[in-house]
């Protein structure tokens, strides 16, 4: 089994997860109490990977952090080597792909806090981000949960994404499903088929504890 | 000497307008003061407008013009670009259901809104008859506006584990805890079941006057207007119509529509005077009322006696008469024609209005300064407590 793209998938997924994390939460948060007409716009956006061909957003974003772009000629100068090929490269690809995963999720969770709990906290003296802070993230703890575990599953399964900006160097952007798509290349079925099992199995367990999570008391405050 | 000027009166002044796409305006216009502890009723029928009147005073809603201004600070003057956030009003603010945090415990929410400041304490020896002022520390501030409630054995619960009645309790502990100018009601009442509502109501009442918090009522009970409130404002369509004291505003609506949401009823101020054989007997100034009531009420409170006009018969005086129960000597004062029924106005010790036919007003031949005796049935009146 090819231990190492196991390994790398793990840390993508999980530096994805938290880059998300952080950058999601207060998205999320801007997409549900902004008062801004355009901000259909930003949700259009931010779900575009999920209907969008993997290589499309693959190429753009391997043209947006090349050598011939602004972003990748400055991170080049500063860092001393471009983005393309590179796990930072495919960091940010990661974290565009599985925004939606991340994001829509945790939108959802925040609009459905009663409004009026937000009113009894502001009246009460408390600002609107000591209110976000304080009630509204104690009760979306069931959305984040989701939205964490989506994008971690999401993003150790990607193919296409990878395949354009990553390519495929050993330990540095070789994941598991392109160590899987070689094995198959090279007609080593038993290899591709431990590698296959050991997905499947891990997505399986994430997504059913995810839903057991769901289920339980704890992560449901409201009645 | 900022400790006079909280026991003074607090003047409110609200004018406002705001229009909703559905056409429904807000058009209101409201002067009062309000001394410590005392309730200004908004009473109106359903739709009226007055839940956002609350609001904008509550600073949950932009007006589209105008200025809310209460006791020296300016809230909202559109005019001016003045808009202070409902976080720098310091308003309490309690809804029709309890709305309480549903991941915090009793104590958590009651505290949720006290600012910490470690090793001040404001209140420690307290006079009586002193307003409460909690001070900033948490425990003590639970601790007094839970015993104020009786809801000191629930500290420990979830939200989810407490009746309507007492989740209601926790909310005007919640919003009464950072000791704020003013506290606003939205129906608090309206979902409880009758025996918790009026207990509440009482222990509102007795609340607000041990801790001198002015408070806003929003209903469209008459019966909790009575019981609640000093001043009372009428809103119909967007606009407040009538603005008095709430015996004067029931007593005397202004005109037909705002007589028609109050219901048609002479409300006098009175007194229990004492109870015998399910009678209870009222002092109206100088004059007695017989009343047969279901609920007895303890002698010496102070009720509304509520009596229709069309419940008041007139008979000629005749002196054998004077003495039966609830024939009252009067004096015609005015008369009013509506239709085949006359309005007529009546002086006995205080204002009564009788309805009767243009035939028995001719029968008794009645005009201005007439003398005849007011008979009212014991079942007809009935009695609002005072809280």
């Amino acid at each position: 089994m090819d231990w190492t793209a196991i390994w790398l998938s793990i840390r993508l997924a999980s530096a994805t997860t938290l880059v998300l994390l952080a950058l999601g939460i207060p998205l999320a948060y801007w997409i549900v109490f902004s008062p801004r007409r355009w901000k259909f716009l930003v949700e259009a956006i931010v779900a575009l990977p999920l209907v969008l061909p993997p290589t499309v957003l693959g190429f753009y974003v391997l043209v947006a952090i090349g050598p011939l772009s602004p972003v990748g000629r400055a991170y080049a100068r500063f860092v001393g080597h471009g983005l393309p090929f590179t796990f930072e490269g495919l960091l940010i690809a990661s974290v565009l792909y599985s925004m939606p995963f991340a994001v829509q999720p945790f939108a959802v969770e925040f609009a459905s806090v009663d409004r009026r709990l937000l009113e009894a906290s502001w009246s009460l003296g408390v600002s609107r981000l000591a209110t976000f802070r304080r009630v509204v993230i104690p009760l979306s703890v069931r959305g984040l949960v989701t939205g964490v575990v989506l994008s971690f599953a999401h993003t150790l399964g990607e193919f296409g994404v990878v395949l354009m900006v990553g390519g495929n160097l050993p330990g540095v952007t070789r994941t598991v499903s392109i160590s899987i798509y070689d094995a198959v290349q090279s007609l080593d079925y038993a290899a591709a088929s431990r590698t296959s099992l050991l997905l499947l199995i891990v997505s399986f367990l994430i997504l059913a504890s995810t839903y057991s999570l769901q289920r339980s008391t704890w992560l449901r405050p409201r009645h | 000497m900022a400790e006079t000027a909280s026991l003074s009166a607090a003047a409110l002044q609200v004018a406002v307008e705001q229009r909703f796409s559905a056409g429904f305006a807000i058009d209101a216009r409201l002067a009062v003061d309000l001394r410590p502890g005392s309730m200004l009723v908004l009473f109106g029928p359903s739709g009226a407008g007055k839940t956002t009147i609350l609001r904008q005073i509550a600073g949950l809603e932009r007006p589209d013009a105008g200025v809310i201004r209460f006791d020296g600070s300016v809230w909202c003057d559109i005019a001016q670009g003045v808009w202070s956030p409902p976080q720098a009003r310091r308003i309490g603010l309690v809804f029709q259901d309890p709305t309480l945090f549903p991941h915090l415990t009793v104590r958590q929410n009651i505290v949720y809104g006290v600012k910490t400041t470690p090793g001040v304490r404001s209140r420690s020896d307290p006079a009586p008859g002193d307003r409460v002022r909690p001070g900033s520390d948490p425990d003590q501030v639970l601790a007094e506006t839970a015993k104020l409630l009786g809801i000191e054995d629930l500290a420990n619960r979830y939200p989810r584990a407490l009746s309507g009645g007492e989740g209601q309790r926790v909310a005007l502990a919640r919003a009464l805890a950072p000791d704020p100018r003013l506290l606003l009601l939205d129906e608090p009442f309206a979902s409880l079941d009758a025996p918790t509502r009026v207990r509440l109501r009482r222990d509102v009442r007795a609340l607000l006057q041990t801790t001198g918090t002015p408070a806003i009522l929003v209903t469209h009970d008459r019966t909790e207007a009575l019981a609640l409130g000093d001043t009372v404002a009428v809103v119909i369509g967007g606009r407040v119509r009538q603005v008095g004291p709430v015996s004067d505003v029931f007593s005397h609506p202004a005109d037909a529509a705002i007589a028609a949401s109050l219901g048609i009823e002479a409300v006098l101020p009175a007194r229990v005077a004492g109870s015998a054989d399910g009678m209870i007997d009222v002092a109206v100034g100088e004059v007695r009322l017989h009343v047969a009531e279901r609920e007895p009420i303890a002698t010496g409170a102070a009720v509304y006696a509520c009596v229709r006009a069309e419940d008041v018969t007139l008979e000629t005086l005749s002196p054998g008469h004077a003495s039966a129960r609830n024939h009252l000597p009067a004096r015609v004062v005015s008369i009013a024609s509506e239709g085949p029924i006359d309005r007529v106005t009546l002086d006995c010790g205080f204002a009564l209005d009788a309805l009767i036919t243009r035939r028995s007003r001719e029968e008794l031949n009645l005009t201005p300064g007439t003398q005849v005796l007011a008979a009212i049935k014991a079942t007809s009146i009935h009695l609002v407590p005072r809280f």
